[in-house]
């Protein structure tokens, strides 16, 4: 189908929305095999069902399991509410860090070219493809006791690795690429004309930024913010080995649903369990809303 | 005339955008900071090992089969996620139907829901007593702490990959083709196989790539329904997880090195592969 027919349909239906382009361009051999379409829907439905949806009912069930008091006991719980809290301070930092890396990056990636550039951007992908667990050791190798920065923090009393620091650096890690990967394609394909013409202009380099950069890359921003935090909030590898598993002192979110499991007191942990689906499930909503804002 | 000669001034090196120095600074202080030089420290690490000790390690029958258990069930589990991501993301794209926008949404979940709270779930759900594994268990099949489970857990943290992949590409993909090849009298499945599986090829290897290294790196979703039975059903990660309780950490740094080598091998093999089929494809 040609551009121009495609252009016509969508003016013609855009009250409606993209769907009814897409019926309309739809070939008609599509809707005399509604067989196939049925069974393939089905076995996408059942997929997603076994794989997705059930762990998360097997998680609502059993966190009430012993009724609401001993959920509610199991949340308000000293050590829950103190893993809540280490866990929204390495997200927040994770965040916040993150971001500023990611706009400094994505701008300098998208808008100058330097020799070197390639690498650079392979260089901060690195985090993506190592596992987590290695992400946690390579901490513990640098300012660990036996790390070559250990001997200089405990001389100046400097603790990172089982203490908080420690978590906080590993959660960066792990989610380090996340805010620039949203945001570099998405400058790089609004290219530089607008920031050069801004420049030569007489604009300095924040108002470019704040003025012409910035209402382009807000929503994929925001998206990268949230990816950013969904991964923070829930790592579990890099921050197992790292935090030393202080009760109270280094615990976060799921690390505390892992003792509580590994002490067999199930229905604690999947009531645990469920405070952290309820943050996945408003970060998918979230998600959701913004892609659909960015389109 | 203006824009030409701006040009000309680039190709100089003269920067008409400001705030070069400062982006370049504050990238390159911070990727080395939080990134590189940690990563040094695994190289250094490993540098005090000797060689033959390096080999002893990595050699020893319990790693290899971490490694190997790690291997075949990412694989494993990457050719379902291809085999369901595809499917997926062709319902998510041609078909119009009910509760469509929740589907969509529902993909993202693994990478949403926390690792930890996916493996309790799942070892609950597949053990001989949850939902799904009693079934089983009834037909003598057991998933929990088995290598069955391991790549029930890897599927699930794999998913997202394939289809997010496979989706862009199959949404812009030209129908005349398809078409064509009706038109020409080539039935369904065949036009499938050799018309659009073809152009949706390197997206689907991009993903597939992305969700087996998902897979062998993956810990906590996997080492609740893993189950740590030596030679058995212990990955590679959680290999350097009991080294490191052990204070042993030369081991695991050993381990952690062949695996991280593992993984850049890895991406870089499905980077050519894809580099060459663009390549191919365009000539």
């Amino acid at each position: 189908m040609s551009e121009k027919t495609k252009k016509a349909y969508e003016t013609e239906e855009t009250a409606d929305g993209l769907h009814s382009i897409q019926k309309v361009i739809e070939p008609p051999h599509e809707s005399s095999r509604p067989i196939i379409k049925y069974l393939l829907i089905g076995v996408c439905v059942l997929f997603l069902a076994v794989m997705l949806v059930i762990p998360l009912i097997v998680v609502a069930v059993n966190a009430f399991s012993d009724g609401w008091a001993a959920y509610q006991k199991a949340v308000m719980d000293e050590y829950t509410l103190k893993a809540l809290w280490l866990t929204l301070l390495a997200t927040v930092s994770a965040v916040v860090v993150n971001t500023i890396f990611g706009i400094f990056a994505a701008y300098l990636l998208s808008k100058f070219y330097f020799k070197g550039r390639q690498v650079l951007a392979t260089l901060i992908d690195i985090p993506f493809s190592i596992s987590p667990v290695i992400a946690g050791l390579v901490f513990i190798l640098t300012f660990g006791n036996i790390g070559w920065m250990g001997d200089f923090l405990k001389a100046h009393d400097i603790k990172i690795v089982f203490a908080v620091p420690g978590v906080i650096l590993a959660t960066i890690f792990v989610t380090f690429p996340f805010v620039f990967r949203e945001l570099f394609p998405v400058m790089n394909a609004q290219g530089k004309d607008e920031e050069e013409a801004a420049a030569l202009m007489g604009a300095n380099g924040f108002t470019i930024f704040r003025r012409i950069t910035f209402p382009h890359i807000k929503w994929a921003l925001l998206y990268g913010v949230i990816l950013c935090t969904a991964r923070a909030m829930g790592e579990f590898g890099a921050v197992s080995v790292i935090s030393g598993h202080l009760r109270g002192k280094t615990n976060t979110l799921p690390l505390h649903v892992e003792i509580l499991y590994n002490e067999f007191n199930t229905t604690a942990a999947f009531a645990v369990s469920s405070l952290l689906v309820i943050l996945a499930v408003l970060i998918l909503i979230a998600r959701n809303i913004v892609e659909w804002k960015k389109k | 005339m203006d824009a030409q000669i701006v040009k000309v001034k680039n190709k100089k090196g003269v920067r008409v955008i400001p705030g070069f120095g400062l982006s370049l600074g504050v990238t390159l202080a911070m990727l080395g900071c939080l990134v590189l030089i940690p990563l040094v420290s695994i190289f250094l690490s490993a540098a005090q090992l000797s060689f033959g000790d390096f080999i002893e390690v990595v050699t020893s029958r319990q790693v290899v089969s971490g490694y190997m258990v790690s291997l075949s069930c990412a694989f494993l589990a990457a050719l379902v996620n291809a085999a369901f991501g595809t499917v997926l993301a062709w319902v998510l794209v041609r078909y119009d139907f009910p509760g469509k926008r929740l589907m969509d949404g529902l993909i993202e979940l693994p990478f949403a829901l926390p690792t930890a709270v996916a493996g309790i779930s799942l070892t609950y759900l597949y053990s001989d007593q949850g939902w799904i594994g009693s079934l089983f268990d009834k037909i003598g099949i057991k998933i929990a702490y088995t290598r069955i489970g391991i790549t029930i857990a890897m599927v699930f943290v794999g998913i997202p990959f394939v289809v997010r992949a496979v989706q862009p590409v199959l949404e812009k993909l030209d129908r005349q083709y398809e078409e064509a090849a009706m038109m020409l009298g080539a039935s369904k499945l065949y036009t499938f196989f050799r018309v659009i599986l073809p152009e949706l090829f390197p997206a689907l290897l991009a993903g597939f790539g992305l969700a087996f290294a998902r897979g062998i790196g993956e810990y906590g979703s996997v080492v609740f329904i893993a189950g740590n039975i030596p030679y058995k059903t212990q990955i590679a990660p959680l290999l350097i997880m009991t080294k490191l309780e052990q204070y042993k950490y030369a081991d695991a740094t050993a381990i952690a090195l062949v695996l991280l080598l593992l993984s850049f091998l890895l991406m870089f093999l499905i980077n050519s592969i894809q580099i060459y089929m663009q390549k191919f494809s365009k000539a």
